[in-house]
């Protein structure tokens, strides 16, 4: 017998106001795999990662994480998720140090791994500065930091590399990467990035899928219609 | 190594109090600006009603105007952090009790309003008050504390509605300034008295009451409700 999927959607609808969002989206995922989500700005995207958060309620459909149904079993999955989104969720006017501290305790984390996970993507040294006097590929550092910090089983990634240059890149990618073996949904604007790390590939449209399939499979027309 | 469960609510009632603690020494935004309104409004009370001194239930409706104004720019500013700099995500996202939030929030207005009275009421006293704040300080302090506790409490609560919605600048005291006007009332009659000019040293039992019976009841309902205000 298969063993159950990490993440499993189906018939998945958002809306805001009047407006849809996302419609009818279904999707299944094993553990371990890595499911990439194509589409325009305002295709459903960072929707779709905020109700596998448990930051979205859905208005219809099923949606499970790690076999818990969302979102009545929202509190037994959130030690497992991992977001890394557009915003870093870390306080301005605290250091990388005092944000990662607070993060810890949060998730009943020990405060040595705030120094393991700042030595990894290189940031001891300046992990005592405020966060607002950091570059943005520095604070986008911190913010994997905050995300693998608690060791969670689902990487929920939007964007993960933006604002990294290529050094920053390489520290980061493995904490983040297929080595990490987490489950991950990862969004990105590079369609080609995407492709290379993923195991399936939903592309959606006008917060439809437009399809689900492998990455050999994808076709590349349907890609490009996506962003037209 | 990671520790095997979540941390309990107290654990994180105490993680939030002190960021926002620290969040509030770094920048020096709220209390200063509550404490510099508070003494501005003492100032124009002192030459609005164009006497040099005031007591009794006249010296109580002033020091309670006085505090509650400054109180509703704390409150105003209490989830500004968490709103701008992604907090209530990072929060949410955290396997913890989310009332914790709720008593966090509440503990660190109360402290605010703590450092607000240290200022604020010597100011008073020694701009406005016609008699000594020696004998009364005690019941003064009680009844100020039991005022603290339910503008803490209230206060959290209006500034969680608020805080999602467009005008909230407006719908803080919208809202917060009915639900107050109870404890407010309570408050002023309470230590009228006590600023009295040979008044009583501890303020009529039936204020008291009545303001720790407010407390506690907008405490359970506070507690009963918030969980639903983080909902999306």
């Amino acid at each position: 017998m298969d063993p159950p999927p990490a993440i499993e959607l189906r018939g998945l609808v958002r809306r805001f106001g009047e407006r849809t969002v996302l419609r009818d989206v279904s999707a299944s995922v094993p553990a371990g795999a890595t499911l990439a989500v194509l589409g325009r700005n305002g295709a459903g995207k960072s929707t779709l990662l905020r109700i596998l958060a448990t930051l979205l309620r859905p208005h219809a459909g099923e949606v499970r994480v790690l076999g818990e149904a969302l979102p009545a079993r929202a509190f037994a999955v959130r030690a497992r998720l991992g977001l890394l989104g557009h915003d870093p969720l870390l306080y301005r006017d605290l250091s990388g140090r005092e944000n990662l501290t607070y993060h810890a305790r949060l998730h009943g984390v020990a405060i040595a791994r705030v120094e393991d996970v700042l030595e990894a993507v290189g940031m001891r040294e300046r992990a005592d500065e405020p966060v607002r006097l950091l570059s943005r590929g520095m604070v986008q550092r911190l913010a994997v930091c905050r995300v693998i910090l608690h060791r969670p089983s689902v990487l929920l990634l939007d964007e993960p590399l933006a604002n990294l240059d290529p050094a920053a890149t390489q520290l980061v990618a493995p904490l983040i990467g297929r080595a990490s073996g987490a489950t991950r949904i990862l969004t990105s604007h590079d369609p080609q990035a995407a492709l290379a790390e993923a195991d399936l590939v939903l592309g959606l449209e006008g917060g439809r899928a437009a399809f689900l399939t492998e990455p050999g499979r994808v076709d590349r027309e349907a890609v490009g219609r996506l962003y037209a | 190594m990671r520790e095997e469960r979540a941390p309990g609510s107290w654990r994180t009632t105490i993680t939030v109090l002190r960021k926002d603690l620290l969040l509030e020494l770094r920048g020096l935004e709220t209390v200063p600006a509550m404490v510099l309104f508070a003494l501005a409004t003492l100032v124009v009370f002192h030459f609005g009603l164009n006497r040099d001194t005031v007591d009794g239930q006249l010296a109580a409706g002033v020091l309670t105007a006085t505090l509650l104004f400054a109180a509703m720019l704390g409150i105003n500013r209490l989830f500004v952090a968490e709103r701008e700099q992604g907090g209530f995500d990072a929060f949410l996202l955290a396997p913890v009790d989310r009332s914790a939030l709720l008593v966090a929030k509440a503990l660190a207005l109360f402290v605010f309003l703590a450092v607000l009275e240290v200022i604020a009421v010597p100011a008073f006293g020694l701009l406005l008050l016609g008699t000594s704040l020696g004998p009364p300080l005690l019941g003064l302090i009680a009844m100020l504390l039991l005022g603290d506790v339910a503008l803490a409490v209230i206060g959290t609560l209006v500034s969680a509605i608020a805080v999602h919605t467009r005008a909230r600048d407006l719908i803080g005291p919208i809202i917060g300034l009915p639900l107050l006007m109870p404890a407010l009332i309570a408050l002023a009659r309470g230590i009228g008295p006590l600023l009295a000019v040979h008044g009583s040293s501890w303020p009529p039992a039936r204020w008291v009451l009545i303001l720790a019976l407010y407390d506690v009841v907008f405490a359970l309902l506070a507690y009963a409700v918030f969980d639903f205000l983080l909902e999306d």
